[in-house]
């Protein structure tokens, strides 16, 4: 049987990317499984008794090592802050390629706690900085310190003793540019070392506050327990900044979403489900239902979106439960098909991506082919026609050409740079000053210019010449052209109108990382975990692949 | 040392800054990177050409012709957009002249880029300073002062065909050495090869 992908003009819907999930394909599951015969080390942990001075964690293989060196810093209460804007951070930290030497620490010592005003080298990977979760950090250190473990009902309110703020890679501030190390094997996979430098500065959290503890009542000190070590992730701040990259790499976000489209298709085109596959699926379903009741979230809109997933379960489950589904021919077909007809987005994406619990062998080869080499699409094929451009929008733009931009509302924001961090921003054209430094992000109002100007074009105009008086779209020319040979590349809603929700942009992209508990904190930035659950350094040799839905159970 | 990608986005950002479309940015902020990473200084280049365009009108072409003339100089970013753009209804002409053109290096990339798309080598003479494209994968040149070039008065562009560099009789010679990584085949391995057993005219 040949089962389609699914169609990108309804699949590319933010409602509907804003309620994708964590799967076997995000980025911190398939690092973990990359990195996981690497022999890691803590080389140095040179902390002074409150837990300030530096430490460097390494993985090598062969003769390739990554050490993540960390600074961590003293900073009053009231410098603390998870906005970008904040100057000083507990801690700061660098993914340096090697091993680094003094010189390299001294150097970047001066450097990494700067952030964004401190200078890397093309000898660093990445760069990031984290502040201490203050109320759970200090409760976690007393109980130690007293010879105590922490109430674990207490630490999964929040899930993480550290949360950063931003992780930088491929040549900001310096940084390695992609190019020096984009034919590395182990890190074929997008995101590869932003994963790493998470991973690690996770350990450092569990670490730091072992020693801090030691150090408050050395008689008495316990060290965290490992099994509450590994339901602590780490946190994560996000904003603004990270929603229109998925907007800047069409090709990237193409290759994500197929990776994930071409799971889905070959899980329902497999034609005789074994038991054992089904109960893996069954197993990681009933077990996942714990993340989802502890997952805690101030926010109308989230609570909304679980409380429909809870229902949707609980319906899906009593399905599975009377459908006698056991040996029918295509059943994750069948099942595909009954939540497609019967349950909302939030838990129709929560089920595919528990489908691919069972399949290593189907979802592992695509990991391979989530990156995306973008030069190879930059150049405007000049040689194409205006009727050939048209017919590439009619096709792939076709919502985009019903929205009509002569209405306020749907004009109502733009994309802009902020001065102060040179960060992006969303503001409303209608108040506030700036919207002629607008950023090339309103795709949907620019192509709707574009399809206007070609309809009343010569059909047998050549591309190169077209362009000749119509620069100013040349921008969307180029997109169109990368959307006839990446059918995912393109979000199919409008990026600039009053109904945008931004924090379904951040959710996409967050999931592909693999994040968990997305905590809204308005509609323009929201908190998440990472790595929560996941196996310590120290147990990557042998670990539970389902780790993401076993954890909490153990 | 700045890193490439963070040339490529401040070069996108001020070209936009001084007015050019978004679409058009993207091309230069990659074309400068592209020439710095090739050792040419175009960051200088860009950088200088910007101060002097708030200043100064450069000629803005359209339509390229194998002579193109300027009493004024001519915008090396429109110039090279317009010769990409128009490239391959101009990579027939024998040559291509191009008389006043205002930072050169600038035109550059769009060049490189050019002989990628259309296949063919590209020979540019700025004046004295002369540079061989092969498909934007190397650029072989006489000019490695890295100073900045304001102006140049000739500038001309030949497409090369795509012959090859050596005679039939060096071919000869080294493919000879390399029959000697051969083995002659035995008769009976000779009939069990591919289509053994057809008859060749079915």
């Amino acid at each position: 049987m040949e089962v389609s992908l699914r169609d990108p003009k309804i699949l590319m819907k933010l409602s509907k990317l804003g309620s994708f999930h964590q799967s076997k394909l995000s980025f911190l599951r398939s690092f973990l499984n990359e990195f996981k015969d690497w022999e890691y080390r803590r080389d140095l942990f040179n902390l002074n008794q409150n837990g300030y001075g530096r430490a460097v964690y390494s993985f090598s293989k062969n003769n390739r090592t990554y050490s993540l060196i960390c600074f961590a810093n003293e900073i009053k209460d009231e410098e603390r802050s998870d906005r970008v804007i904040a100057t000083k951070w507990d801690a700061a930290f660098t993914l340096h390629d090697g091993i680094p030497t003094d010189q390299d620490i001294d150097r970047l010592a001066n450097e990494v706690p700067k952030q964004e005003v401190g200078r890397l080298s093309y000898k660093e990977l990445t760069l990031s900085r984290a502040n201490k979760s203050l109320r759970l950090f200090n409760y976690v250190v007393d109980c130690l310190s007293n010879g105590q473990q922490p109430d674990v009902n207490n630490l999964s309110k929040v899930g993480y003793l550290y949360r950063t703020t931003a992780v930088y890679g491929s040549g900001k501030f310096g940084l390695a540019d992609r190019f020096r190390i984009k034919n590395r094997d182990e890190i074929l996979g997008p995101f590869r070392l932003e994963m790493m430098l998470v991973y690690l500065v996770r350990q450092f959290t569990f670490d730091q506050v072992n020693h801090i503890a030691k150090n408050k009542n050395p008689g008495l000190a316990v060290q965290l327990d490992p099994n509450i070590c590994r339901n602590l992730g780490i946190g994560n701040s996000t904003g603004l900044g990270m929603a229109p990259f998925i907007v800047n790499h069409p090709e990237l976000l193409n290759n994500w979403i197929f990776a994930r489209e071409t799971a889905l298709k070959k899980i329902r085109q497999i034609e005789k489900v074994s038991n054992k596959d089904f109960n893996i699926f069954k197993d990681c379903l009933i077990k996942s239902l714990k993340n989802v009741t502890s997952w805690h979230t101030e926010s109308e809109y989230q609570n909304n979106k679980i409380k429909s997933l809870l229902n949707d379960l609980e319906k899906f489950i009593d399905f599975l439960n009377k459908g006698s589904l056991e040996n029918k021919p295509f059943l994750f077909n069948e099942i595909y098909t009954w939540i497609e007809d019967n349950l909302n987005d939030e838990c129709i994406e929560y089920i595919v991506s528990m489908m691919m619990e069972p399949y290593d062998n189907i979802v592992n080869p695509l990991l391979k082919n989530m990156s995306a080499d973008e030069e190879l699409s930059f150049n405007i094929p000049i040689d194409r026609t205006v009727e050939e451009l048209r017919s590439i929008i009619e096709k792939n733009y076709p919502d985009i050409l019903k929205i009509d931009f002569s209405k306020n509302e749907n004009n109502q924001n733009f994309w802009f740079i902020s001065k102060n961090k040179e960060e992006p921003r969303l503001a409303d054209r209608y108040k506030d000053h700036g919207s002629n430094l607008e950023q090339p992000l309103a795709i949907a109002r620019d192509i709707k210019k574009l399809y206007e100007i070609l309809f009343i074009s010569k059909n047998s105009l050549t591309i190169g010449k077209f362009l000749m008086d119509h620069n100013e779209y040349r921008h969307v020319v180029r997109r169109a052209f990368i959307t006839e040979k990446y059918p995912y590349a393109e979000i199919q809603d409008n990026t600039i109108g009053s109904n945008l929700m931004p924090i379904d942009m951040l959710r996409l992209k967050l999931s592909f990382f693999g994040a968990l508990k997305f905590d809204p904190r308005s509609n323009k930035w929201l908190r998440i975990c990472m790595f929560q659950g996941a196996p310590l350094p120290n147990e990557l040799k042998s670990f539970d692949s389902h780790w993401v839905y076993n954890s909490l159970n153990s | 040392m700045r890193s490439f990608s963070e040339i490529e986005t401040a070069v996108k950002r001020a070209t936009r800054g001084m007015g050019f479309s978004w679409g058009v940015a993207e091309e230069v902020g990659k074309n400068i990177r592209l020439l710095e990473m090739f050792g040419l200084p175009g960051f200088k280049n860009i950088n200088q050409y910007f101060k002097v365009l708030t200043n100064q009108e450069f000629e803005k072409i359209s339509t390229i012709s194998t002579i193109n003339n300027s009493k004024s100089l001519y915008c090396p970013i429109t110039m090279g957009l317009n010769f990409f753009d128009q490239s391959i209804h101009l990579k027939d002409a024998d040559n291509i002249q191009i008389n006043n053109l205002g930072f050169p290096l600038l035109f550059i990339p769009f060049v490189s880029r050019t002989s990628e798309i259309i296949g063919k080598r590209i020979f540019l003479k700025i004046d004295n300073k002369e540079f061989l494209f092969s498909f934007n994968q190397a650029v072989y040149s006489n000019y490695l002062s890295g100073d900045i070039v304001e102006k140049s008065e000739k500038n001309e562009l030949k497409f090369m065909e795509n012959n090859n560099l050596f005679s039939e009789e060096e071919w000869s010679e080294l493919y000879k050495l390399s029959e000697d990584t051969f083995v002659e085949e035995t008769d009976e391995l000779k009939q069990s090869a591919a289509g053994a057993g057809l008859i060749d005219n079915d």
